[in-house]
């Protein structure tokens, strides 16, 4: 369990002193990580199924790490096509891998709402690892986690996002994780990829790259996805990365010092980063990655091996 | 349809038949399937059968412009019969069947079966309506003369907007020449995208992608310019946006020939309450669940007579549909059976008066489509729906007539409902243990 939760699906659901448990947890589990012997018996004999409908190997590769160092068994299921297309369902393919016993089944999909449905139809315990552009949760924990090991903490300080808006499940779980932990967040993009009402989500929208940088203490830098050119959303990556890229010399002009970059991978050299910013001292992107497997590691373990897990039994979980 | 001879009296309701400007307790008395005659007080022969509707309301039988029976083509979904039963349980005794079956009505042949399976259920009267365009294909007129003298009242391509501007004047034009409506779905499918609900601030919480509600304003507007354009019959199904609610009422105040009619579930439900209910695929459907202020306005439309008439677009679809991703669910829901206690609900919360309720189940859209049904008028067909409107009840679709269990309102307490049904002054329904 993490605070009320037997699934982690939407870190909107989620409250501060909940999204606080999973950051602290991963402090110790980074630790375990960094141990030459990194393996502890903690989830042994408990199994982790991935269940993966769009391609991606660094956040499969993550979960799977940080359930081998946890000793959990892994089992990683692809499926080539969504139920858009004719075939199983959603519901039949989790209902098959819930029949091999999994405790913690992590699932990203396309269609937002996916990883409800898997889990309103399952009794195991259920990982949104990025659903259509609704969240990825886990994605928004490292990034605070990382934030808060660079920055100190989340009062009173900025952070910009900047990319589409969109179509980002970071952007949304960012968004909800910073504005529940206290810090201020703006969001930047060509309005083509602002959408309708994010305001009210407690953010402030910008189109200019620099007035959204300027005095902010971190940056988030969004991949753009080459499908969204001719969508028409942008007239190409070249105005794209002039108006909204980042490259050392505007760096250097509007950043603050302090200030740090992430990015949640797979950059895009050239477009929304330089390369120079992206190997730069202000670059915290391999942080990132490294922070990742100890946030999952710290989510694995509090789902299948918390103490609260062998009493929740087998009950469908609300959220 | 066989009618009933002998004589009912239906005594001590709340008669409510605003095409004839009655509201208040009187007696209905019906013999040979025909109004007789509405009464303060009578003496009733020794073997008159007699209906109680004392606390209750005594109404003509509703009239739904926009439902969807499956038949031909998807059985498995729903029925002329099954979709006939459970319109007179909701208190509809005239149904408008859309032509999106499998094989579309745009043919006499369709639409000489749907009513020969509508007279064998002898249950609602099932009105056919015929395609815009031949396969609902957009490309050419399918044939209005012999739809029409088939027995179609009105032609739609509904479930797609007519795309083609100059198809669309066409069609208007064509049909004045049988006094046939044409019914339009409107979507400008290049701003719909791949849209799945309403766009605004609960689709940008959901990661789901919108459909702003311009897609449908920028089609109202063109329809109405091409039916001043032509001088013909428009009718606008299933309104939901505030800019179309504008544009009708404007249009209307000009002399613009335009009807309209707007859903339940439009009335009564936002895009929040779908965020609300997680991904529940029982809230999705097209024209989207709209934002607040949307459903405000076209409540306001009911209420002031800029749309004429509540429609359900009982859409039923199976699960096999329905439990899917929100991307990948079929559109739809169905309505016939929750519609009157929704709007009812809506009515007592002060959207617009009861009396202005029944009209637009009743006289409204009767008079939209040229229906000889949704009034009392002495001589009329004795069409009648009587129902309590104090009468609580939980929502179990595993209860309904239809065979659709798509609905937003499963589990809900809802009130209002119908408790008996004559078409032609035979009893066709009767709400079990409601005596």
């Amino acid at each position: 369990m993490i605070g009320r939760h037997r699934h982690c699906i939407a870190l909107e659901a989620f409250s501060r002193e909940e999204i606080l448990e999973v950051l602290d947890l991963a402090v110790s589990m980074k630790e375990v990580l960094r141990r030459p012997l990194k393996k502890v018996p903690t989830l042994r004999g408990k199994m982790v199924v991935t269940l993966f409908f769009e391609t991606s190997t660094r956040t499969r590769s993550s979960f799977e790490t940080a359930a081998k160092i946890l000793s959990a068994d892994t089992l990683s299921w692809t499926a080539a096509t969504s139920s858009v297309t004719k075939g199983e369902t959603l519901i039949d393919t989790a209902r098959n891998l819930e029949a091999m016993r999994p405790d913690v089944l992590v699932i990203r999909h396309s269609s937002g709402g996916a990883p409800d449905l898997v889990a309103r139809n399952v009794s195991c315990s259920v990982v949104n690892a990025g659903d259509g552009a609704h969240e990825h949760p886990t994605q928004g924990l490292l990034d605070c986690f990382t934030l808060r090991e660079r920055l100190g903490g989340f009062d009173g300080k900025t952070v910009a996002i900047v990319g589409d808006i969109s179509h980002s499940r970071v952007a949304r779980s960012d968004l909800h994780a910073l504005t529940k932990l206290g810090a201020r967040v703006r969001l930047c993009g060509p309005p083509t990829m602002i959408p309708m009402g994010v305001e009210k989500l407690g953010a402030t929208v910008h189109h200019d790259l620099r007035t959204a940088v300027e005095g902010a203490d971190a940056v988030v830098m969004l991949r753009i996805q080459h499908e969204r050119i001719g969508d028409p959303l942008i007239p190409g990556t070249r105005e794209y990365s002039k108006l909204w890229g980042l490259n050392v010399k505007k760096a250097e002009d509007w950043l603050i010092p302090s200030c740090v970059i992430l990015h949640p991978g797979p950059i895009n050299r050239g477009v929304e980063l330089a390369p120079e910013v992206a190997d730069g001292p202000r670059s915290v992107i391999l942080d990132q990655v490294e922070n990742g497997v100890a946030v999952r590691m710290a989510i694995l373990y509090l789902l299948a091996g918390g103490p609260s897990a062998e009493a929740s039994g087998s009950g469908r979980a609300q959220a | 349809m066989s009618e009933s001879g002998g004589t009912i009296f239906i005594e001590g309701g709340r008669v409510i038949d605003p095409a004839s400007g009655v509201d208040g307790v009187r007696t209905v008395v019906v013999r040979d399937g025909v109004i007789a005659e509405v009464v303060e007080r009578l003496d009733r022969p020794r073997d008159a059968r007699v209906l109680d509707a004392r606390g209750k309301w005594v109404t003509p039988g509703f009239v739904d412009l926009h439902v969807h029976l499956r038949e031909p083509g998807q059985e498995y979904k729903e029925t002329v019969a099954t979709g006939a039963r459970a319109a007179v349980a909701g208190g509809f005794t005239s149904v408008v069947a859309m032509p999106n079956t499998a094989p579309p009505n745009d043919n006499a042949s369709v639409t000489e079966l749907v009513r020969a399976r509508a007279a064998a259920a002898g249950l609602a009267r099932v009105y056919p309506v015929g395609c815009i365009s031949r396969a609902q294909k957009g490309e050419e007129l399918a044939e209005y003369g012999e739809l029409k003298v088939s027995g179609c009242v009105a032609v739609s391509d509904d479930g797609k907007p007519v795309t083609s501007s100059a198809l669309m004047r066409r069609a208007l034009e064509y049909a004045k020449a049988f006094g046939l409506p044409v019914a339009v779905h409107e979507e400008d499918l290049l701003l719909v995208g791949k849209g799945v609900m309403n766009e605004g601030a609960a689709s940008t919480r959901m990661g789901l992608r919108g459909i702003p509600a311009q897609a449908e304003d920028v089609m109202v507007a063109r329809d109405l310019a091409l039916a001043e354009l032509t001088g013909g019959r428009l009718h606008v199904q299933h309104v939901s946006t505030e800019g179309s609610v504008r544009a009708i009422r404007e249009a209307r105040g000009r002399g613009v020939q335009v009807t309209a009619e707007a859903t339940p579930h439009h009335l009564a439900l936002t895009d929040e309450d779908l965020a609300r209910a997680g991904y529940d695929t029982d809230f999705k459907m097209n024209p989207p669940l709209r934002s607040e202020r949307d459903a405000r306005a076209v409540r306001e439309g009911i209420a002031d007579g800029a749309l004429d008439a509540i429609a359900t677009d009982h859409a039923p679809h199976s699960e096999v549909e329905k439990r899917l991703e929100f991307d990948a669910a079929a559109n739809g829901i169905v309505g016939l059976e929750t519609a009157f206690a929704v709007c009812l609900g809506l009515a007592r919360q002060g959207a617009f008066p009861e009396r202005r309720l029944v009209e637009a189940l009743t006289s409204g859209p009767a008079r939209a489509f040229g229906l000889p049904a949704g009034t009392l008028a002495r001589g009329a067909a004795a069409d009648v729906a009587i129902l309590d409107p104090g009468l609580e009840w939980r929502c179990d679709p595993g209860a309904f007539h239809s065979k659709g269990r798509n609905t937003p309102w499963k589990g809900a307490r809802l009130v209002g409902r119908c408790t008996h049904a004559l078409v032609g002054g035979r009893l066709v329904h009767e709400l079990g243990g409601a005596r």
